[in-house]
């Protein structure tokens, strides 16, 4: 590893670990989503020192600017109630699982941190657009047109769950509810 | 000290633990989403870690790319149920998801 490398290593991972602290702390929603962002820019970092250049960028294109700014979108819809006052209800078991993860965090981290590896001489064209693009459509073109469908399939569903119900689907459910009604009271009429 | 995969896997690992953590103790559906983000983000690291120490191929990366676009999906509809949520609950707290309960 370079000297640069070692130096972008070092400071991309310590503002991750910051800035994950800081989201998942964090008391407002729309400060979590921007230390999120940092947090992802720079992880877009340890790609670079891992030579994968088009994932960094995919990251930088596809985190920082779709999904941060969806979580955007959606707080500023929510407004104020985006923020909830802190809660004691059921604190014993989220303590405990609280413990529970540290423990399991720590130790596979200890266990994993001695993991030793040599670096590997790579070609010049490793995690380049070309070399990924070459992967993705000739070894797993299936896979790739899947996810574009899981993605469609997705946003679809992700509409039909957040619109309001329109005034035509109202009134019909209306409708349907109001002729049950009167089938079950003609058939009660009919029995008495 | 040389850094080597070891690294790569023990700060993959901690921000996992944020991450579950985070989703653990918020009750904030937001910020719990937003905990989602970073656990998947940590696997995404080793992922990457991994295929730069063996470099025959580039599998780890189109696992990850594949990571991130499903992270795109279910943030949508995650997204998408947070707000559905909030029309009937009038709030985002994710205790107050329990219409089904009876």
């Amino acid at each position: 590893m370079t000297t640069a490398g070692f130096v972008l290593f070092a400071i991309s991972s310590v503002i991750a670990f910051f800035s994950a602290i800081a989201t998942v702390g964090a008391r407002v929603p729309l400060r979590a989503a921007l230390f999120l962002m940092v947090h992802i820019i720079s992880l877009a970092g340890l790609y670079l020192t891992l030579s994968a250049h088009m994932l960094a960028a995919v990251q930088l294109l596809v985190y920082a600017g779709a999904v941060v700014v969806l979580f955007v979108f959606v707080i500023m819809l929510i407004g104020p109630a985006s923020e909830t006052k802190p809660t004691m209800k059921n604190m014993g078991i989220r303590l405990v699982s609280l413990i529970g993860m540290i423990l399991f965090t720590v130790t596979l981290a200890f266990a994993l941190v001695s993991h030793a590896a040599d670096w590997v001489a790579i070609e010049t064209s490793f995690g380049t657009v070309e070399a990924v693009g070459h992967e993705l459509y000739l070894n797993t073109l299936v896979p790739f047109e899947v996810v574009s469908a899981t993605l469609t399939v997705a946003i679809v569903g992700a509409v039909a769950i957040a619109r309001k119900a329109t005034e035509f689907e109202v009134g019909e459910a209306k409708a349907a509810r109001q002729a049950t009604i009167d089938a079950l009271e003609e058939a009660r009429q009919e029995a008495a | 000290m040389e850094i080597g995969l070891g690294a790569y896997l023990g700060l993959a690992m901690v921000l996992f633990g944020i991450g579950a953590s985070g989703f653990l103790m918020r009750r904030n559906a937001l910020i719990q989403l937003m905990s989602i983000e970073v656990m998947l983000n940590a696997v995404n690291i080793v992922f990457v870690a991994v295929n730069r120490f063996h470099p025959a191929d580039h599998v780890g990366q189109i696992f990850s790319f594949f990571v991130i676009a499903i992270a795109a999906a279910e943030a949508a509809v995650g997204l998408a149920l947070v707000i559905a949520l909030f029309r009937i609950k009038k709030t985002v707290e994710s205790d107050n998801a329990d219409t089904l309960r009876h």
